[in-house]
């Protein structure tokens, strides 16, 4: 029996390869300008206006000087909301995923219909803007029609109060906008996993509850630590819904630059403050990060 | 009784019924096989029992004790699923001692059993490998070994070979026969495959449409089918439309064929199923009153040689083995006899 020599592939492969290697770099520089446009060029800008001397231009008094720096770190409201931001930030990314991570698994049981229309609710309501469903909920929340009147009609409370501004609210309403991201990240994988691993653990003596915690949730490692890490950053650069819903003492740093930069027009504070926070912020991040890349 | 009954069990899913009262038994140690074409229930009912579906009406004892409201996690019933379900965020040792682990914190104990499982499905030391570092061939012994740590009563497969190669299928099937003779517990395996049924089984179950259409040792099915699904479904078989002439008489056109026993319920003059396997037909040169065709396909494997002979517009298959009469080749005219032993007469 003869056979027929393969093609020569040779050359049609070095051709892929040179197009391929030069294809390559022409559609890296692409995002690397517009990185550079709207992300490196503003941040260099923003260093270098935090050492700046302090004054009322855009620049401050131009100079350098590591003053803003030291004013940051010796005001205490900068130090206690950069604490209480973190914290705040962490509260609402373990509130989200332990209500969105239930409830993703519970639309990825059920039927394709179903599915769909959960999604596009879900959806939906990030068609909303942030203002908008904070002003909501401070409507919802307030004395004259807010949802304690309904409390009080069904008994469980005597008179209708007002339950904005506090910490409660904040954090609601920062829940509410954090979790369609939650449910859209967890998604994809989660309506990957395979039902018969449920089904088999169960088999092996395990109850639905011991299934969902040695099982669903340790194969949904990735996807959870990702979606810590955005609804902490959703959390840490919140600023409408602290502002509107909270208290001063519980105003986030985001609320304090702005402040800084508007009302104090102190444009090398503001940014030294901004600068400090996103280190903070950074480190954290990493942190989140690290926790999630852990080898079987 | 010691071992699982199966009681009048159905189910149903809105308006269709996907297994119909179907009712048997298996006792301790028998290898019991549900073998039927894909949609005839099969994994359904496999599935009841493990308890993953609730029936829709019916019973399910273990050794006497009614077992049908249990939840799954009670039971204790083995299973190897079609997709093996290992788990991805465990290793090797970590998968088969997950049961072990729901049951008791000795971490000493457990590792030992699950050497023991690695040595009995002869991939000692392996434990510590990542599932996904697995061969087609060891991913499905794993999740053999898993299924039998916490020893079940029976183990339960929902077609765990459909997705090896040939090769291995075979060599995988050996093995769990030599498992389960060793162990002696009950298994039950759902296949599509009847070789698999017929090398592995005690009792086959044969399904279809939901309902049990034959069970019994795999070669008294294959020998006496009691319907022309079943003669059908396992092996290949020839049918031929006959007319009940006589005790143990039947005609085809103007040929009168001798069978062995035709059912009681067919009488003279009925219409009947005439089943009668390839290896059953015997081919000759013809004018010897046999019924004639004329040969249109020859397939020589070597070992066997099957011809294709069309009698007047049937298709009839023969099969012989190579060391038999020379071979005739495709328009030569012939003549074909049936072993009268072998042909079955079933209710059309």
């Amino acid at each position: 029996m003869t056979l027929v020599s393969p093609p020569d592939l040779s050359r049609y492969a070095r051709f892929v390869q040179r197009t391929g290697r030069l294809g390559g770099r022409w559609v890296l520089a692409w995002p690397a300008v517009i990185l550079g446009i709207f992300f490196v060029i503003p941040f260099l800008l923003l260093l270098r206006v935090s050492v700046a001397e302090s004054g009322f231009g855009a620049m401050g008094n131009g100079g350098f000087t590591a003053a803003s720096y030291l004013a940051a770190f010796q005001n205490d409201v900068f130090v206690y909301s950069v604490v209480f931001s973190v914290v705040l930030a962490a509260v609402v990314a373990l509130i989200s995923i332990a209500a969105g991570f239930p409830f993703t698994y519970a639309i990825t049981r059920m039927s394709r219909r179903a599915q769909v229309c959960w999604l596009v609710f879900v959806l939906m309501t990030l068609s909303l803007s942030e203002v908008l469903i904070t002003f909501a909920w401070q409507v919802m929340l307030a004395k004259r029609v807010g949802i304690s009147n309904l409390l009080v009609w069904l008994g469980l409370m005597a008179e209708p109060v007002s339950l904005s501004p506090n910490l409660g609210a904040v954090l609601a309403c920062l829940v509410y906008l954090v979790i369609p991201f939650t449910v859209l990240v967890l998604f994809p994988g989660m309506s990957r996993i395979d039902p018969q691993m449920a089904e088999a653990a169960r088999t092996m003596g395990a109850t639905p509850a011991r299934t969902f915690f040695t099982i669903i949730v340790p194969i949904m490692r990735g996807p959870i630590v990702t979606c810590l890490m955005m609804s902490f950053i959703v959390g840490i650069g919140s600023y409408v819904a602290p502002m509107v819903l909270g208290r001063p003492e519980h105003w986030t740093v985001a609320i304090l630059i702005s402040k800084a930069a508007t009302a104090s027009n102190d444009m090398p504070l503001a940014s030294a403050m901004s600068v400090l926070f996103l280190a903070v912020a950074s480190v954290i991040c990493l942190i989140i990060y690290r926790l999630g890349v852990r080898k079987v | 009784m010691i071992g699982l009954e199966v009681q009048a069990v159905s189910k149903s899913y809105s308006a269709i019924k996907v297994v119909d009262r179907v009712s048997f038994s298996v006792p301790q140690g028998e290898f019991v096989c549900f073998l039927g074409p894909s949609g005839c229930g099969k994994t359904t009912l496999l599935r009841m029992i493990a308890g993953l579906e609730a029936p829709t009406d019916g019973h399910l004892f273990l050794n006497g004790k009614d077992i049908t409201g249990q939840p799954v996690h009670e039971r204790g019933f083995g299973m190897v699923f079609q997709s093996l379900a290992l788990f991805p965020h465990l290793n090797v040792a970590d998968n088969i001692g997950y049961s072990l682990r729901l049951r008791s914190g000795n971490a000493k104990l457990r590792a030992e059993r699950v050497e023991e499982l690695l040595e009995l499905i002869r991939l000692p030391g392996i434990g510590k490998r990542a599932v996904s570092a697995l061969s087609g061939g060891q991913r499905q012994r794993v999740a053999i070994a898993r299924a039998l740590a916490q020893e079940p009563q029976i183990l339960l497969l929902d077609e765990p070979f459909s997705a090896l190669d040939a090769k291995l299928r075979e060599e995988m099937q050996v093995e769990i026969r030599q498992l389960q003779q060793k162990l002696k517990i009950s298994m039950i395996l759902v296949t599509h495959d009847q070789r698999e049924a017929m090398t592995l089984a005690d009792t086959i179950l044969v399904m279809g449409k939901g309902e049990i259409q034959q069970m019994g040792a795999p070669l008294d099915i294959y020998r006496n089918p009691s319907n022309t699904f079943v003669a059908g479904f396992i092996g290949s078989t020839n049918f031929l439309d006959v007319t009940v002439e006589g005790p143990g008489l039947v005609r085809f056109r103007d040929k009168t064929i001798a069978v062995g026993a035709i059912p009681e319920a067919l009488t003279r003059g009925q219409k009947g199923v005439l089943s009668v396997r390839p290896e059953n037909v015997e081919l000759s040169n013809g004018g010897d009153g046999g019924l004639g065709g004329v040969v249109t396909f020859v397939r020589d494997v070597g070992a066997s040689i099957e011809t294709h002979v069309d009698c007047g517009g049937l298709e009839i298959v023969s099969l012989s083995s190579s060391s038999q009469a020379a071979c005739p080749a495709v328009s030569d005219k012939v003549s074909l006899r049936f072993q009268p032993d072998a042909c079955r007469v079933l209710e059309p």
